[in-house]
């Protein structure tokens, strides 16, 4: 009864869809509401200018929300995405299984090679690129320059921990609600982990060593933590077991934070005087190190990628190309203005004289290739990515562990507590899905 | 004398109502203030806010980003169909449950309000696999048919306890006068069950409206509602508090005011049998 | 006096939605109880093995699951506390003829018809954000410093507004029943020299009774599985804080992909509200059939 009802079903989509397809295809893309995709929406012009018999249909959600929507969906090939905005930890694995359709294919003029290596690196799988790259970022330290004249210190460009923690005392003036250090609390994988992760790295530590065994309870992860409460606490604003990205954008948008360690893309939002108070203030500098060779910083990028499976392949490849090819930067370009096209993602873009202008423009690339997915630690691991561990596992690992790290931050749990709780945890579940044997 | 004390005792009372409708109603009216302010000023100390100006801006920028249009009609149809439907499946039950009960009735009752306690996320992959194989994910039939399941068991219940306080003997009565059993329930209970019938129609309307699980989790674009639209204005970069504003106020204003319209129907329904 | 036949129309009348709510409870509990005995990551299909009851010992022996039960009752005990006092108090007050009744009774009645994303939203932002929210703007007016509600308060947070969702429901039921009650009785005893309070509790309290408790088993339905507040607001932490059983089994199901463990997560839970369930029918039946 299911198949002759699943028959006559997919018969009349079909029929539906033939009738339909004369005209034009109609593609559905996943996306997230950030700021550079919402402005996409807005110059799709150009592209049915291109593309006359496409229609593109969007379905805009909060990060978190895509994600679980989009990867339910992937997993049960429910079909209802015809391209996905996905990130670097998505398509390595996604890829293995099979799931995103091989854009090795795209034509000559989208000239692929100028995609930035580290980026390509971290969307290709045996030679096969799964997803093109919309927005590459790494993070950085962004701070006011206002501020840290005032107090009669000078950023260097290549900081250490110990300069960050002298900036963030020296900023600080709670009375005036200035805080020295914005840095995320929120709990969750691409959150409170993503930045702490990166830190971790910067000290020497790291998330499993080469027998898969949980690190939580060595020395580097430990010291990790307490400098990260110690500035938070001291030097952090009000409620930072709540900041993620988005808070600490406003926060530093507001001038409530002298220093904030955060996503490269940020660095186009608080310039622009539009909608920063702070725009003309901020300096950039690369993520602190702790001089172990390794710096805090992650490596990620808002790819577009295409479901294997949907009917609308041919559509939806033109769409992926169009959306992150050279043309698009100079639509938005002109449009915007050179200090807000997505970054990170061409080396053509850098070369860009017009570009070069922009202030964060080499410290934005300096930071992308200064990251390393394929050789994130100090120490030998057996896993890719610098702020994730590219498994499956990972995302629910590092949420988990990521709520006892912000419980710590909260004041409600010790760190020690909080490490011993995520040594636990994660030497659990690594057992059970027989990492560990 | 005696009435000037009244109007005391009734100005005090009135004062204190007042402020506590005011106070409940404070965060609705907030937001309703903030989406006709500029982002930067929307996040300014309450008196800075009220005395900076007025803008159209945010109402703009949401029209510019999302299609509210169709959201809203999406939420129009699901909440409405949803509810119709249920109507129809739970008069006949509650009838029969109310004029012919058996010794399991109240058993009955209380099984189909305990099949409203599953946790619907412990379900959501075993019921995405179901909407894949039928082709009804992103469809309206789908979510009617979801919406329409978990309301049923309230449905039943208010109708179950509305239809209890109609006099037996009425309905003998009419009997007696040779009327059959459609006819008893078109021309004799439901004109007495109307008022019944609407207050749960409103509530149900009301409940559908804002389900934001299943509406959002199996849906894409087609048959979306607004609960979907506010999932696009939760935490997006920078300042969003009027943009947030604008976008909540556009999602619950059609529901506020179908709410408003009709108070009195829905409060007479609601006492759900607890006053005789 | 029902006849034969009358018994089998009502039968055929019920049947429907008996068959409905039965497929509806049956096919995804029937699914989700298959799943529950599988070893099955959301990311690796075709992997799935079977593993017994391995599912259930995980879910129950995580140290986050007797947060989860506590935090799921003082969640649904403290926002009960809270509408079925202030809702009396406050239909008590409305009961009282004042002008403009019509007006505040609209006002009062609004945050019902909230979606609880929006409005778990708007406290999370414009009012509990301790930097830009009203409550920090009045902190800082006084002079205090901003409390931050959602990462030393969350679950008090949450009840709060969730109370806040759920007052107007409980204010109407119960006010439509003071209106009922009898006022020549009241009278009578105001006669007999009963003071306010011995009025209170020996007429109006029996009588609202039975009010109170279809209150409190329509909002237990709804408070049993609250969701949407807590993943908009603190993600169920800091740590476990705020998560209740609903939260725990999305966070396995949908955040960990552990579909096999999140139905054991959700087959437990309905266990458990089945037992709320049959303690709460004890308490309805005895008050119900008066």
């Amino acid at each position: 009864m299911t198949l002759t009802l699943r028959a006559l079903l997919g018969a009349t989509v079909s029929l539906t869809l033939a009738g339909a397809a004369m005209a034009e295809t109609t593609i559905t893309v996943a996306t997230v509401n950030n700021g550079d995709m919402i402005r996409m929406q807005g110059l799709m012009d150009d592209f049915y200018a291109k593309h006359p018999d496409i229609k593109v249909e969007w379905v805009t959600l909060e990060e978190n929300v895509l994600r679980q929507r989009v990867t339910t969906d992937i997993a049960t090939k429910g079909g209802q995405f015809d391209v996905l905005t996905i990130g670097t930890y998505e398509v390595p694995i996604w890829g293995k299984q099979g799931w995103l359709v091989s854009l090795n294919d795209l034509p000559a003029e989208y000239d692929v090679d100028d995609l930035l290596p580290a980026i390509r690196g971290g969307l290709t799988v045996d030679g096969e690129l799964y997803a093109a790259p919309f927005y590459g970022e790494s993070s950085m330290v962004m701070y006011r320059k206002d501020l840290m004249e005032a107090a009669g210190l000078t950023m260097p460009d290549a900081p250490t921990w110990d300069d960050i923690k002298a900036a963030a005392a020296a900023m600080t003036d709670k009375s005036k609600e200035q805080y020295g250090i914005c840095l995320r609390g929120k709990a969750g994988w691409g959150e409170n982990m993503a930045f702490l992760t990166a830190m971790s790295n910067s000290y020497g530590a790291r998330w499993f060593d080469e027998n898969w065994k949980p690190q939580f309870d060595g020395e580097a992860w430990k010291a990790t933590l307490t400098d990260y409460l110690a500035m938070m606490n001291e030097y952090g604003p009000p409620g930072a077991a709540n900041n993620g990205f988005n808070e600490n954008l406003s926060l530093f948008q507001q001038g409530k934070c002298g220093m904030w360690i955060d996503a490269t893309v940020a660095a186009s939002f608080v310039t622009n005087p539009a909608d920063s108070t702070v725009a003309d203030k901020v300096g950039f500098a690369l993520a602190p190190d702790t001089g172990k060779g390794k710096r805090g910083n992650w490596l990620w990028a808002w790819s577009l990628g295409i479901p294997a499976g949907t009917q609308k392949a041919d559509a939806a490849k033109a769409f992926v190309a169009w959306a992150t090819s050279k043309e698009y930067l100079e639509v938005v370009a002109a449009k915007e203005g050179w200090a807000n096209v997505p970054p990170g993602t061409r080396a053509s873009l850098y070369a860009n004289p017009e570009y070069q202008k922009v202030p964060f423009a080499q410290m934005t690339l300096d930071s992308i290739n200064s990251a390393d997915p394929n050789n994130p630690t100090v120490d030998p691991v057996p896993y890719l990515g610098v702020q994730f561990v590219a498994i499956p596992e990972f995302q629910g690992l590092g949420t988990a562990v990521g709520q006892q790290f912000s419980a710590a931050l909260a004041g409600t749990m010790s760190a020690e507590d909080a490490l011993a709780a995520a040594q636990t945890l994660v030497t659990t579940e690594m057992t059970r899905s027989g990492y560990i044997k | 004398m005696a009435r000037k004390v009244s109007n005391t005792r009734k100005a005090v009372v009135t004062a204190a109502a007042w402020t506590m409708g005011f106070l409940i109603f404070f965060p609705i009216l907030w937001i309703i203030i903030l989406g006709f302010k500029s982002e930067g000023d929307a996040i300014k100390t309450p008196l800075q806010v009220l005395f900076s100006d007025w803008t159209l801006q945010s109402y703009h920028d949401v029209q510019e980003r999302s299609n509210y249009g169709r959201h809203f009609w999406n939420s129009v149809i699901l909440s409405v169909g949803s509810t119709l439907i249920a109507l129809a499946i739970a008069i006949p039950a509650a009838w029969s449950m109310a004029f012919v009960p058996g010794r399991r009735t109240k058993d009955l009752l209380m099984w189909m309000l305990s099949t409203k306690m599953m946790p619907a996320v412990g379900v959501l992959v075993p019921m995405y696999l179901l909407f894949r194989d039928f082709g009804l994910l992103d469809s309206r039939i789908g979510l009617v048919a979801v919406l329409t399941l978990i309301n049923l068991p309230i449905v039943v219940w208010m109708l179950y306890t509305y239809f209890k306080e109609i006099p037996g003997e009425i309905l003998e009565a009419a009997r007696m006068d040779g009327a059959s059993l459609r006819s008893e329930i078109l021309y004799v209970l439901t004109p007495m069950a109307v008022p019944g019938i609407a207050s749960t129609l409103l509530l149900n309307i009301i409940l559908a409206w804002n389900e934001a699980f299943w509406t959002l989790q199996l849906t894409t674009s087609q048959a979306a509602p607004l609960t979907q639209f506010i999932a696009s204005y939760s935490s997006p970069e920078g300042l969003f508090y009027a943009k947030l504003s604008a976008a909540s106020t556009m999602a619950i204003a059609p529901i506020l005011i179908l709410g408003w319209f009709s108070q009195k129907q829905l409060v007479r329904g609601l006492t759900f049998g607890a006053v005789k | 006096m029902a006849t034969a036949h009358s018994r089998t129309a009502a039968r055929l009348m019920l049947s429907p939605a008996v068959i409905l709510l039965l497929l509806w409870m049956i096919v995804p509990l029937g699914m989700t109880l298959y799943f529950s005995t599988l070893r099955y990551n959301l990311l690796m299909p075709g992997m799935e093995t079977f593993v017994g009851f391995e599912n259930y010992y995980y879910f129950v022996n995580q140290p986050a699951f007797w947060a989860a039960l506590s935090n799921t009752l003082i969640l649904v005990l403290g926002v009960l506390c809270i509408t079925v006092v202030g809702g009396i108090l406050l239909a008590l007050l409305m009961d009282q003829p004042f002008w403009g009744q019509g007006i505040v009774r609209v006002l009062v009645i609004a945050p019902f018809f909230v979606m609880p994303t929006v409005s778990a939203l708007v406290w999370k932002n414009m009012f509990m954000n301790p930097v830009n929210g009203i409550f920090a703007h009045i902190a800082k007016a006084l002079g205090l410093p901003p409390f931050d509600f959602l990462s030393h308060a969350p679950l008090a947070s949450i009840i709060l507004i969730v109370a806040w969702q759920w007052l107007p429901f409980a204010t109407l039921i119960l006010l439509t029943a003071l209106q009922s009650l009898d006022r020549e009785q009241q009278e009578a005893a105001e006669m007999d020299g009963a003071n306010g309070f011995q009025r209170f509790f020996y007429l109006t309290v029996p009588h609202l009774t039975r009010s109170i408790t279809v209150v409190i088993l329509i909002q237990t339905i709804f408070l049993l599985s609250v969701f949407a507040e807590i993943l908009v607001t603190t993600n169920g932490g800091p740590g476990t804080a705020s998560t209740n059983l609903t939260y725990l089994v999305y966070a396995q199901s949908l955040l960990n992909y552990d579909v096999g463990g999140g139905s054991a997560g959700g087959i437990i839970a309905v266990i458990l509200a089945n037992i709320v369930a049959i303690f709460l029918m004890r308490m309805i039946g005895k008050n119900l059939e008066a």
